[in-house]
């Protein structure tokens, strides 16, 4: 598009007077530049993208076949657990506060983000955390092996990979905690002068809704895990039946804080979504007052629906229907985004780009995920899935080809700003449809699975499922393949193999001020406010 | 200016922060009154019984099991199984005996396999629904007067009741407020008449 083709040997075009930057080892342990910390918060979620992909690959390589092959059952227990924290926590939680902290500020206009030295900490809270769950594997007795819902009583009775996974959560908590606070700050009070709230780019509503969702849950869980170090070291008995407690109280609890998580995953996937289609179909966001609306209401209808993960813990009849109609009622927000999307392609001039090509792909396969999590909010249907595969397939359904794919779209839309260069648009094509089939391959069997009744979270399983694991298993293998394949396309872009430099807007449908400073962004950028009319 | 309008929002947002993280503690007690008010899961009272017939057609094993949890007492049952009738009232008694020197209190706790039982296990009268005070060395028999709902799923043949004593902290026991159990029955359940099971050969 609207990219400069140049030689590689002058690199230094944008270099101004101001714009140097430290270039000691030292440099990433003390930075408070918001762009060398979201660069390390992407690079973080990669590594640990990859460790959580090799467990799910361990997983799916002793699903290849029935009977026991690859690994030991209690392995395959922990593998799963570790498999669950480390995506969410590791992976699509640090991918999206990273492109948070590259885009907020030059989306917004503002110099860096509000508390630039609490930014570090965030940041550097993250990898003792990942030791603390990859170390785990190696202590006496293995990782955590509950399930990542850390369900009580195994929960309380598992061996210290527990308590690591704990200390853990503890401290991924503090950091998403401080990383919300920074967030919010940015965004109420360092908006260029003229950005009203309401002119804000979408990425950054959605930013700002989600980090309120963060302080008001994450506290919750950081509670909830307490209480389980308390049961567990110091005598008290929150979740021990024998001694007074109830296990189904961690349940209600912990769900208090995991049902805004998956909307903690979705809404930045929706925003950058709705920075994307746009730019793509050359159109203004359609009603863009209705997203931002929408986005509120999903977060709020997000508090009162935990239950509907515990239809079968025995609620009474009452609460059942009352789960079941508010889980219903969170599709009519969630479609109104939907069909806005649908709307600002109406009649747009369409082009096909990588970006485009994953929101796309975001857009029909996080529809079809939110229809069978429809099906999954009828109680009586749910008794029947309720951990089965079929609850696995609605689940990756949003959360790989929702979260992941539009984490991939916005690698491929704001990479150019990044790096300064151009990935190779063919490449970028293969990874799409690439991710398309595999991902299709692995996970829509498991639909198949699970209504033919596989448990989830089991090693071995009946002769009947086999075919359909192996489909699967196989899917998986090229998916994370493709994933290998990705991180090739990036360092390829970043060492500017294409010979394309990215232009300050490289595409020509883009809106914002993000694109109105040079590609790659200067170390320092908008240190005077530009003003938005 | 700025500075301090963000040091402003921080604080604002790190005393809610503090708020939801001692929500998260509070819920436990929301949910316990939550509970209480609804009598949802609530197995720790005594049950009003009305009408029940003998249902002598089937026969359910009950058994019965004791532990306790770092507790120093005794618990057992008499018995460690009864068959029964769906509908027939029975008592079975519990031996419990302090082992210590000192005064301690104590709690059972029920619970049921297979656990969809518990619905149709209607305790009238168990030491389970109040604290019990034992002083040093004291032994005592305790009773649980019970009968199975004959709505029991017809695929559960065996009823385990396990009960777990634990100590009650600081424990003067709380009265026993709740209503006593009672069996309203025109012709008790116990002399059953056979025209009250028309199945019955």
């Amino acid at each position: 598009m609207a990219s400069v083709p140049q030689d590689h040997s002058h690199g230094h075009d944008h270099s101004h007077d101001h714009d140097h930057h430290p270039t000691s080892w030292t440099r990433f342990f003390t930075t408070t530049n918001h762009k060398d910390i979201g660069t390390m918060y992407m690079w973080f979620s990669f590594v640990m993208f990859i460790s959580g992909g090799i467990m799910a690959l361990g997983i799916r390589a002793e699903l290849f076949q029935p009977g026991l092959q690859v690994v030991r059952p209690e392995l395959f227990n922990q593998l799963t657990t570790l498999h669950g924290i480390v995506m969410i926590f590791g992976a699509i939680m640090p991918a999206f506060v990273g492109f948070a902290n590259w885009m907020l500020p030059l989306q917004l206009g503002a110099p860096d983000m509000a508390f630039a030295r609490m930014n570090n900490w965030s940041f550097w809270l993250l990898p003792p955390a990942a030791i603390l769950l990859i170390g785990s594997f190696f202590v006496p007795g293995g990782a955590a092996a509950g399930g990542w819902t850390l369900y009580p009583p195994l929960s309380i009775q598992a061996g210290m990979g527990m308590d690591m996974m704990i200390f853990a959560v503890h401290i991924m908590g503090a950091s998403s905690i401080m990383g919300s606070i920074n967030i919010i700050t940015t965004i109420l009070n360092l908006r260029a002068p003229g950005m009203t709230l309401m002119k804000m780019p979408m990425f950054a509503w959605t930013w700002l809704i989600t980090a309120f969702l963060l302080i008001a849950t994450m506290p919750v869980l950081a509670g909830a895990v307490t209480m389980l170090l308390t049961d567990r070291h110091f005598g008290t008995t929150f979740f021990n039946a024998a001694g007074g407690g109830d296990p189904v109280m961690f349940q209600h609890i912990f769900w208090f804080f995991g049902h805004p998580e998956v909307y903690i995953i979705a809404l930045p996937a929706f925003g950058v979504v709705s920075q994307i289609i746009p730019a793509f179909s050359r159109k203004p966001l359609f009603g863009y007052a209705s997203m931002v609306y929408a986005t509120a209401s999903i977060a709020i209808l997000s508090f009162i629906v935990w239950a509907h993960h515990m239809y079968t813990t025995g609620l009474p009849a009452a609460g059942q229907l009352y789960f079941m109609y508010a889980t219903m009622l969170i599709a009519v927000p969630t479609a109104a985004k939907i069909f806005n999307w649908l709307a600002t392609m109406w009649k747009g001039s369409i082009t096909l780009e990588t970006p485009m090509l994953f929101c796309l792909g975001f857009l029909f396969l996080f529809t079809m995920g939110g229809f069978t999590g429809l099906v999954l909010s009828l109680t009586p249907v749910d008794i029947q899935l309720h951990d089965t595969y079929y609850v696995v397939a609605h689940f990756h359904y949003v959360m790989v080809a929702g979260a992941l794919f539009s984490a991939f779209a916005a690698v491929y839309y704001w990479g150019p700003k990044w790096t300064g260069w151009m990935y190779e648009e063919k490449l970028g094509k293969i990874h799409f449809w690439w991710s398309l089939i595999a991902f299709n391959v692995t996970f829509f069997p498991q639909h198949f699975l699970g209504l033919a009744g596989m448990p989830r979270r089991i090693p071995d399983y009946n002769l009947q499922f086999a075919n359909w694991n192996m489909v699967s298993s196989v899917g998986a293998f090229a998916f994370g393949i493709a994933q290998i394949f990705f991180i090739w396309i990036v360092i390829r872009m970043i060492r500017g193999k294409s010979g394309i430099r990215a232009a300050a807007k490289p595409w020509d449908g883009a809106e914002g001020l993000e694109w109105t400073v040079p590609s790659p962004a200067p170390y320092h950028t908008f240190e005077t406010p530009p003003v938005v009319k | 200016m700025t500075l301090f309008e963000n040091q402003h929002t921080r604080k604002k947002l790190i005393v809610f922060t503090l708020a939801m993280f001692a929500f998260g503690f509070a819920l436990v007690p929301i949910y316990e009154k939550i509970c209480e008010v609804t009598g949802v899961r609530d197995f720790m009272r005594p049950e009003q019984v009305k009408n029940t017939q003998v249902d002598k057609t089937r026969t359910i094993k009950v058994e019965f099991d004791a532990n306790t949890r770092h507790l120093p007492w005794d618990f057992k049952p008499e018995v460690t199984s009864v068959n029964v009738h769906p509908g027939e009232l029975t008592t079975v008694v519990y031996e419990v005996s302090n082992k210590t020197a000192r005064d301690m209190t104590g709690q059972a706790i029920p619970s049921y396999g297979p656990s969809l039982a518990a619905a149709h296990f209607k305790k009238l009268e168990c030491f389970c629904f109040a604290k019990q005070d034992f002083s040093a060395g004291e032994k005592r028999l305790m009773p649980v007067v019970f009968l199975i709902d004959p709505n029991l799923p017809k695929d559960v043949n065996t009823i385990t009741l396990s009960y777990t004593f634990f100590e009650m902290p600081g424990g003067k026991p709380a009265p026993n407020t709740a209503p006593a159990g009672k069996l309203d029955n025109q012709s008790t359940a116990l002399n059953a008449v056979p025209s009250a099971t028309p199945n019955l050969n």
